[in-house]
Formats: C-alpha cells, sequence, structure tokens
C-alpha cells in the first residue's frame, strides 16, 4: 500500500523533486515493501494455530507429565513406607542397609516437587510467547493464509505420536474390548 | 543440648509429595509428632490453635507464600520465637537476603538429603 502510493506520488512529482527527495521517496516505498513482505511472512506463519493448537497441545503435555510423575512418585513412596516399616523388624547391619535405602529413594522422590516447579516455569513462558504473538497479529492485522495440511502435526516417519493425554486415551481394558471386537 | 523430639512439627507445602517426603524423613530422625498445612494461611491457622516447637516450610505457595507466613509468624506475639526453617527451589541471593530479613532460623535449598535437613534441625533447635 505505501510503496503504491510512494510510486504513484513519484510518477507524477518526478520533474519536481530533488534528488535527495527522489532518494527518500524510493527508501520510504522500500520500507513500504519489506512491511507488506513482513506481513505475508506472518500469515504464512498460520499464527492462529500456533495460539489454538501448538501451544495448548504443549501445555496439556507438560501437564500430563507432571500429573503422571506425581501418580508414580506416590506409588514409590506407598512401597518405600512399607519397606521402612519393615526395617522395623530386623536388627543389625540389614536393618541399616535398608534404613539407608529407603532413605535415599525419599530424597529422590523430591525430584516430583523440582519438575513440578520448572515444568510450570515452561508453561508460564509459552503462554507469554501466545501473548506476544497474539499482540502481533493485532498489531499488523495479518489474515491467516488458507490451511493447507491437517490439523494434527504430523509424526516423524515411522514413529508414533508418543503417549496420548489421559483424556483421550484408551487404557488396557478399552483396547482390550477393542481388540475382542474383531472376534 | 538434648533435642525433645516429642516437639509438635509444622510442615507447610503445597506438594503432597513434599510433604510426605519431608514426613518420612522426619520420622527417621525420630519427630513423630508431625503436623501438616497446604499453604500459609492453613499453617497460621493451625499455628494459632496449636503448640509446635518447629515450622518447615515451602516459600512457593498461594495465597499466602512461605515468605508471608513467616512475616505473619514473627508479627505475632505468641509465635514470634518459634524456629522457622524454609525449604525452597529458590537459591536465589535475593531470596535468601529476603528470607533472613524476615526473620528466618535456617534456609534449606531442594533437592535436599536427609542429613542436610537433620543437620539444619539440630542447628535451629540447638539455638532455640
Amino acid at each position: 500500500m505505501v510503496a503504491e502510493v510512494v510510486t504513484a506520488v513519484l510518477t507524477t512529482m518526478s520533474g519536481d523533486l530533488s534528488a535527495t527527495e527522489t532518494t527518500l521517496l524510493g527508501e520510504v516505498a522500500a520500507l513500504g515493501r519489506t512491511i507488506a513482505a513482513a506481513k505475508q511472512e506472518i500469515a504464512a506463519l498460520r499464527v492462529d494455530d500456533i495460539m489454538d493448537r501448538d501451544i495448548p497441545f504443549a501445555t496439556d503435555e507438560l501437564d500430563a507429565i507432571v500429573q503422571h510423575t506425581a501418580v508414580a512418585t506416590h506409588a514409590i513412596l506407598e512401597s518405600c513406607e512399607m519397606l521402612d516399616q519393615a526395617a522395623t523388624t530386623v536388627t543389625g547391619d540389614l536393618a541399616a542397609t535398608l534404613q539407608d535405602a529407603v532413605t535415599k529413594i525419599y530424597e529422590a522422590c523430591s525430584f516430583q516437587d523440582i519438575t513440578g516447579q520448572r515444568i510450570t516455569k515452561v508453561v508460564t513462558t509459552l503462554k507469554a510467547i501466545e501473548a506476544k504473538v497474539s499482540q502481533i497479529v493485532t498489531t499488523f492485522g495479518v489474515p491467516a493464509e488458507p490451511r493447507e495440511t491437517s490439523a494434527a502435526a504430523p509424526a516423524p516417519e515411522g514413529l508414533l505420536n508418543g503417549p496420548q493425554l489421559p483424556s483421550n486415551a484408551m487404557d488396557q481394558s478399552d483396547i482390550d474390548k477393542l481388540l475382542a471386537s474383531f472376534g | 543440648m538434648a533435642i525433645d523430639k516429642s516437639m509438635n512439627v509444622l510442615i507447610v507445602d503445597d506438594y503432597k509429595t513434599m510433604l510426605r517426603i519431608i514426613r518420612n524423613l522426619l520420622k527417621q530422625i525420630e519427630f513423630s509428632n508431625v503436623e501438616e498445612a497446604s499453604d500459609g494461611a492453613e499453617a497460621l491457622s493451625k499455628l494459632r490453635t496449636g503448640n509446635f516447637g518447629l515450622v518447615i516450610s515451602d516459600w512457593n505457595m498461594a495465597p499466602m507464600t512461605g515468605l508471608q507466613l513467616l512475616q505473619e509468624v514473627r508479627a505475632d506475639a505468641k509465635l514470634k520465637n518459634v524456629p522457622f526453617i524454609m525449604i525452597t527451589a529458590e537459591s536465589k541471593t535475593e531470596n535468601v537476603v529476603a528470607a533472613k530479613q524476615a526473620g528466618v532460623s535456617n534456609y534449606i535449598v531442594k533437592p535436599f538429603n536427609a542429613e542436610t535437613l537433620k543437620g539444619k534441625i539440630e542447628m535451629v533447635l540447638g539455638h532455640a
């Protein structure tokens, strides 16, 4: 748009402009073309996909990691508490060895808290990126280009998409039922 | 000075896993009267109605953080002398300084081991 206006001005006024003014208007025209190209590139990025699909997908996956590790950690702790109790029924070196091993498991289980906090930070960062992308789109007023690919991001050839989120996943009994349905 | 291990200890953390780990570690060093709170507000309520000889609190909690809990404890005439150990993943200098200025008795950085917990408790209760 800017480039077109400048070109029109240059065409009608070329005889009345100094060399400096012509150069300046040429620079403005080039700037206009750069902005137009940037808008096209942003549209090609499919920013609505980033906001509507990619970032929510990533945050859901991270939430699922926290949930799975929490469940696993509680199972480990439960077994550990049983060992702790069993350690009180023996004496001597065995008791000390058991106690030491149990203590080390308790200590190691604190990983769940640390990883949970780190993942929360990553989720916060992703949400900040989402907000910035949204701001850029609003500022440029870029319409999205037509979608060319399927909605789901394809997995690399030969690979599965990894574990599903619990809300989308089938458990073993669902799988067994499905297999049984084939007769 | 011998430490009275029958005292009531309040542990505060919004992660159930950490509460469970700390409780078990305390049990191993023979502290058996351990109560739990999942945030600062619940902890303050328990502290005001109970009789605790030690508080071990996480920092990152909502709506009341461990630092705010510490400030409330130190501003309370009945609680101001209760030993208070902060356990947190935040090991930045400014965090440690803020906790010290608020009157923390000692500070443990996650991840920690049983030996560190035991050592800090002995240090804090030895000076109480």
